[in-house]
């Protein structure tokens, strides 16, 4: 490893070990994505899915600063996301993505809506904005309890436009709530470029509307993402209220399976593809390409197993399909 | 135990208001999980003062105020039930419910059923319904129906003190998310109400007057209003069976249909417009089971007309069903004029 990486994971308590754990993780992620647009190409599964082929560093920097006693609350675009909380499985997650019974929702959610309630992660959501109201109320529940828990809310840019967010972050900044606002802001919301949908320069300007902290930051860099996680993190733990952290990335695939991407050119995206999150960081980390090429290989690998469990695991029963409506 | 219609038999006596803060207080004293949460129900008490005097006794982080937000204080209700806790949200108007739709239909209802009935969302959003205020279109809607439209959530309409204390409880302890919907009109009226914890399981629909000429389904100031009409009716040597769903969804329909199979003739009352309203739902279950076979008359749908709520005294009156329409329209059911 380069001496510069060494420096930069010391500094911020970070084991080569669990860099690599990291690597591996976002890794993981773009197997994943890869392997459902296969899947979907093959027809082998079908509905329809949001791919965050990109901005897996994203992910996996915000999920590094947090750890098994704090909540999720995710986006429709939330493969990454899923896959980087603590205690993920890709087997139940590819099992949910193909609909069987063995996946994480039994097959009754999907990609849009894929939950792991025991382990905190409490959903990613089908409406842009969605999550963000239902975070005031985890933060009033570790607020009432008075635990050191913290809760982040992902949204997109898209999702920073909606009254959900206006009411939401208003309310966590007025009752100090411990809740981080995480914003992927991946340029598009569907075909709505940023530059169109906003008159601001970064998202994290609202930040002052409603008396927070915000920041922006380069959302393929996975040390910046995780940086500015740790420390809203630590002010949401201390009792000082909520964070806007805004994630400036780019989503590599179209919006979800029939987009034309009308909206963007080619060269744009060949120029995102250029700041690829994993291969910086494998590349921060002093790795040979075939060293990479050797790591991404093996996440593949996994998300395979993940295909063979799933494929092996049954499909619902039709006999319990009214289960779940009420408890 | 007292008389459930809450006819006055000497037993205490208290408002639907004061049954249903009796049973917030009793509860919250009991059990930490539950908290309050609402534009003013705090200082201000509630905008028709159910909540009033709770914040000084369980102070403002259990009685919480919210800025004008609907969407978030549905959100904040769905995320803390998520969570472990039992948060009592309040919706100042019903009308305003249109704002905190998406939070309560779409995520509420839905997330105990896409993740795969691993979750739980026992929150239960109180909201005061109906006309007769003078406040207008947009202070007046009863829209119980379109919750009932969506699985997952329960819907419950009190129609008495008693009821509303009791099925307020329960719905407290109930594991989904429940719409609790109240009647602006009935808050000040009397009836007894024990003191000592109670709960009235929800879908039981409750027999309120026994009658063997005509079924009469109401719900809320509707059950109220029919009662006055029983005894006039009763005058005229008309018994009317007053059946009070109490819960809309899940329903209850034995007592009904059993009703009906009884008397051979059914209404149903509501204050919400008509087209599209529980009244159909109601006539369906009934037309749709054996009852049907013995039917001796049309079912008959007396309900709000379908126009906005007018402010003025007399066209507001007028819009939705009164004792004197109820009157009416059983007598010419019963007489066989339709």
């Amino acid at each position: 490893m380069q001496p510069v990486a060494v420096d930069e994971l010391q500094k911020r308590g970070i084991s080569t070990e669990y860099a690599l754990e990291l690597l591996t993780k976002m890794m993981q992620i773009r197997a994943f994505e890869e392997k459902a647009e296969e899947l979907f190409a093959l027809g082998r599964v079908h509905g329809t899915m949001h791919l965050s082929i990109g901005q897996e560093a994203s992910a996996v920097g915000l999920s590094s600063a947090l750890d098994s006693r704090d909540y999720l609350l995710n986006t429709h675009r939330g493969h990454g996301h899923c896959l980087a909380w603590y205690g993920s499985s890709p087997d139940l997650m590819m099992a949910e993505f193909m609909g069987k019974e063995a996946g994480y929702c039994r097959g009754r959610g999907g990609s849009m809506h894929i939950a792991n309630v025991d382990t905190n992660n409490l959903g990613a959501n089908g409406i842009v904005g969605g999550g963000l109201p239902i975070s005031v109320g985890v933060g009033l529940t570790i607020k009432l309890r008075k635990t050191d828990q913290v809760a982040v809310a992902v949204f997109g840019d898209g999702g920073a436009n909606t009254g959900a967010f206006h009411e939401s972050v208003n309310m966590a900044s007025i009752w100090k709530l411990p809740v981080i606002y995480f914003c992927e802001n991946n340029q598009y919301a569907m075909s709505m470029a940023f530059q169109r949908a906003f008159n601001i320069e970064h998202i994290s300007d609202r930040a002052v509307g409603y008396g927070i902290k915000g920041i922006t930051v380069d959302g393929n860099d996975l040390l910046q993402v995780h940086d500015a996680a740790v420390e809203a993190v630590a002010r949401a733990r201390a009792g000082e209220g909520p964070t806007l952290i805004e994630s400036v990335t780019y989503r590599w695939k179209g919006h979800s399976k029939s987009d034309k991407q009308a909206y963007r050119t080619r060269d744009e995206v060949k120029e995102w593809q250029e700041k690829d999150p994993i291969r910086r960081f494998s590349a921060f980390l002093g790795m040979s390409d075939a060293e990479r090429d050797d790591m991404q290989a093996k996440a593949r690998q996994r998300i395979e197993e993940a295909v063979t469990f799933s494929e092996n695991s049954p499909e619902p029963d039709v006999a319990h399909i009214m289960e779940g409506v009420y408890a | 135990m007292p008389d459930q219609n809450g006819a006055s038999n000497g037993a205490r006596e208290l408002t639907y208001a004061e049954a249903l803060r009796e049973g917030l207080r009793q509860i919250m004293a009991q059990d930490e999980r539950v908290f309050l949460i609402g534009e003013d129900v705090g200082v201000y008490g509630g905008a028709f003062g159910v909540s009033a005097g709770l914040r000084d006794e369980f102070g403002g982080e259990r009685v919480i105020d919210t800025p004008i937000s609907e969407a978030g204080i549905a959100g904040a209700c769905i995320g803390s039930a998520l969570t472990g806790m039992r948060p009592v949200g309040e919706i100042q108007f019903m009308d305003f419910i249109t704002i905190s739709m998406e939070q309560l239909v779409l995520q509420a209802a839905k997330i105990r059923f896409m993740f795969g009935g691993k979750a739980t969302v026992p929150m239960v959003l109180r909201t005061p319904a109906g006309s007769g205020t003078g406040a207008a279109a947009q202070h007046s809607e009863s829209l119980e129906n379109w919750f009932v439209h969506v699985p997952g959530l329960k819907v419950v309409m009190p129609s008495s003190p008693y009821d509303a204390k009791g099925l307020l409880l329960s719905a407290i302890q109930d594991d989904n998310p429940v719409i609790f919907v109240e009647h602006k009109l009935l808050y000040r009226t009397k009836g007894n109400v024990p003191e000592e914890m109670y709960t009235i399981p929800l879908s039981q629909a409750n027999v309120v007057r026994k009658g063997e000429h005509l079924t009469v389904v109401a719900t809320s100031i509707m059950v109220r209003r029919a009662l006055e009409a029983a005894d006039i009716l009763a005058q005229e040597g008309i018994e009317i069976e007053i059946i009070d769903p109490r819960t809309l969804m899940p329903l209850d329909e034995k007592p009904i249909i059993e009703s009906v199979k009884k008397t051979g003739k059914a209404m149903v009352v509501h204050e919400a417009v008509k087209t599209g309203g529980y009244g159909g739902e109601i006539v369906s279950r009934i037309v749709e089971s054996e009852a049907f076979g013995y039917l001796e008359a049309p079912v008959r749908r007396l309900a709000g007309l379908d126009i906005p709520i007018p402010y003025n005294r007399t066209l507001e009156v007028n819009t939705v069903p009164q004792v004197q329409s109820i009157v009416d329209e059983a007598r010419k059911l019963v007489n066989g004029q339709y």
